[in-house]
């Protein structure tokens, strides 16, 4: 599927340069030892700004939910409908999701529970995006 | 005069706060529609400011108060429904000459300021107070409330209106583009509709107690019909058509499980309400609605999407804190209109409140039984967005309307009407307002 390009800016850099590197990061903050996601300006359980990073993660997970979009607002993904949209827990912190297309998976036929590793997928403008795949697909 | 927006200090977050020291202090005495309408047509006196205007000056004949006895009110800001203004194009002049304007041009076309409203209403000669309670009715009622409660003002108008413009919805700006700015595409390049939170959480919901979608038929025709009976609503005045269940199961999915109908239809629409004290109250035209307790939630998801623990959670915690500020039980609920747009998070409001009884996993059961107007447990007797479209407002109006008894051909007649809430919109945070045909 075509996702629509990204253009990184300053408080993302990190997220898209390690993506760029084919490694998947997750913002953490130090003094809870936790991580969040989507990533915020401050830790959302102890407010602080200064002790968050950009850990790496295992790239590894579970599909734990998806539905399937038939009537997308976003205008480069229409051409693709209907397509599974995905949501994924990471291995290494079950509370924490991310976003997926399934690729190579068929559509409304998604295995819920199954285990998923992270790959590479490049964007209309080259960026390459964190995507997930079946194990064993 | 610069109008703020409601303090956090307003809204009852918290459990343990007990009664709510202005239980039963607080009445609603007027009800205010404006026409819907699919989409804005261009012309001034239906623009979403004098659809406002329109609202308010009803709530204030409905009640039966002078004008210059009003000396509060209490704004949603925004209007949009997910549609915009696009950049570039031209501002509708002849509409914007139509009023006195503020320093936004797009004020009373795609959005609304109460410094608007007082410049276009010069018949509000006393109003002091002024306040945003920014998001839905819901949130402003909560401030209105509170702010009649605490002595801010003691007659206080509450508005909230909707725009909708040509296009589809949510499909311009950043969604039509070709490229995100970095920080939005990390949660946006998969393109999940409005709906799609909300069919996940359905879906680990049947997955989970072994129910379907099809059962949410029974739901879906009954909010429909009650709608029908809402003279106000989009349905009744634009499109009576009824909702079987052949019509329901068979529309196209917009982001599977939720379809077409589970997503409610964006309508130009403005609803408005007088409160005012229960003291004042006596004396006004309409029966006092009084106001046993407001209580707000706002949980945050740990990640993307709410799951279904973090939801019943939620609403478990909402429902806690609704009946403890109100001083009453599930057990003296006359009927629940909380929100229902989109459809299928509605019983997981039903399901916290134990409306009836019913416990996590039992709602969808619970529709399959008589949740009629006529019937001893009516669900969503406002019929709520599914019935109405979208406004968000359908639900309070009902429970005033019903407590009153003047719900018309919507009156429920299985139950007595005394107490009742409405609220919302997500089951993850909300706003909720406990009405009562009794201060007591
Ligand atoms: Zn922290």
């Amino acid at each position: 599927m075509s996702k629509q390009g990204v253009v990184p800016d300053s408080f993302s850099q990190p997220f898209w340069d390690a993506a760029s590197e084919q490694r998947l990061v997750i913002q953490n903050c130090r003094a809870c030892d936790r991580l969040q996601h989507p990533p915020a300006e401050a830790c959302s359980q102890c407010g602080a700004g200064d002790s968050l990073e950009w850990k790496p993660v295992s790239g590894r997970g579970t599909i734990y939910n998806y539905g399937v979009v038939h009537d997308c607002p976003v205008r480069l993904l229409q051409e693709d409908q209907p397509f599974n949209l995905a949501v994924i827990m990471l291995d290494d912190d079950p509370g924490i999701q991310m976003y997926s297309h399934l690729p190579g998976t068929p559509v409304d036929d998604v295995p819920v529970g199954a285990a998923v590793e992270v790959i590479f997928e490049p964007t209309a403008n080259g960026q390459l995006v964190p995507e997930w795949r079946v194990i064993g697909d | 005069m610069t109008t703020p927006t409601a303090p956090d200090a307003m809204y009852r977050n918290d459990e343990g706060l007990g009664i709510w020291e202005h239980r039963g202090k607080v009445a609603a005495v007027g009800v205010g529609h404006a026409p819907t309408a699919r989409r804005w047509d261009g012309r001034a006196e239906t623009c979403v400011g004098a659809l406002s205007i329109q609202a308010l000056r009803r709530a204030v004949d409905d009640a039966g108060v002078a004008p210059d006895q009003i000396d509060g009110l209490v704004v949603v800001p925004s209007t949009t429904t997910g549609s915009f203004w696009e950049e570039g194009k031209p501002l509708p002049l002849d509409v914007i000459r139509s009023f006195r304007q503020t320093q936004d041009p797009l004020d009373g076309i795609a959005k609304l300021s109460a410094e608007w409203l007082l410049q276009n209403m010069p018949e509000l000669t006393n109003v002091r107070f002024t306040m945003y309670g920014p998001g839905c009715m819901s949130n402003a009622l909560n401030v209105a409330a509170q702010a009649v409660g605490d002595g801010l003002t003691h007659t206080c108008l509450v508005v909230k209106s909707w725009h909708n413009f040509e296009g589809r919805y949510y499909q311009g700006g950043d969604n039509a583009g070709e490229t995100l700015p970095g920080t939005a595409a990390i949660t946006r390049l998969w393109g999940g509709p409005a709906s799609y939170g909300t069919a996940l959480q359905f879906a680990e919901y049947c997955r989970k107690y072994g129910k379907s979608h099809e059962m949410m038929a029974p739901f879906m025709e009954n909010s429909r019909r009650n709608g029908l009976l809402f003279p106000e609503g989009y349905w009744a005045q634009h499109r009576p058509e009824e909702l079987g269940p052949e019509d329901y199961l068979a529309s196209r999915w917009i982001a599977k499980p939720a379809n077409l109908f589970d997503n409610d239809i964006p309508i130009m629409m403005s609803g408005a309400y007088l409160f005012t004290t229960a003291e004042r109250a006596k004396d006004m035209r309409q029966k006092p609605v009084y106001i046993l307790n407001h209580a707000s939630s706002n949980t945050r998801p740990r990640s993307l999407v709410p799951t279904l623990d973090e939801v019943e959670a939620d609403t478990a915690r909402s429902a806690r804190k609704i009946y403890e500020g109100a001083g009453i039980t599930a057990d003296d609920l006359s009927f629940e209109n909380m929100y229902d747009g989109f459809s299928l998070f509605h019983q997981f409001h039903l399901e916290g409140l134990g409306y009836r009884g019913i416990r996590f996993g039992e709602a969808l059961d619970f529709y399959q039984t008589d949740i009629s107007i006529e019937g001893p447990n009516p669900v969503s007797p406002s019929g709520g967005n599914v019935g109405g479209g979208r406004s968000r407002v359908w639900m309070h109006t009902d429970c005033i309307q019903q407590l009153q008894g003047r719900a018309g051909a919507r009156q429920v007649t299985g139950v007595r009407p005394e107490v009742a809430v409405s609220g919302g919109p997500m089951p993850l945070a909300g706003n909720f307002t406990v009405w009562s045909a009794s201060p007591d």
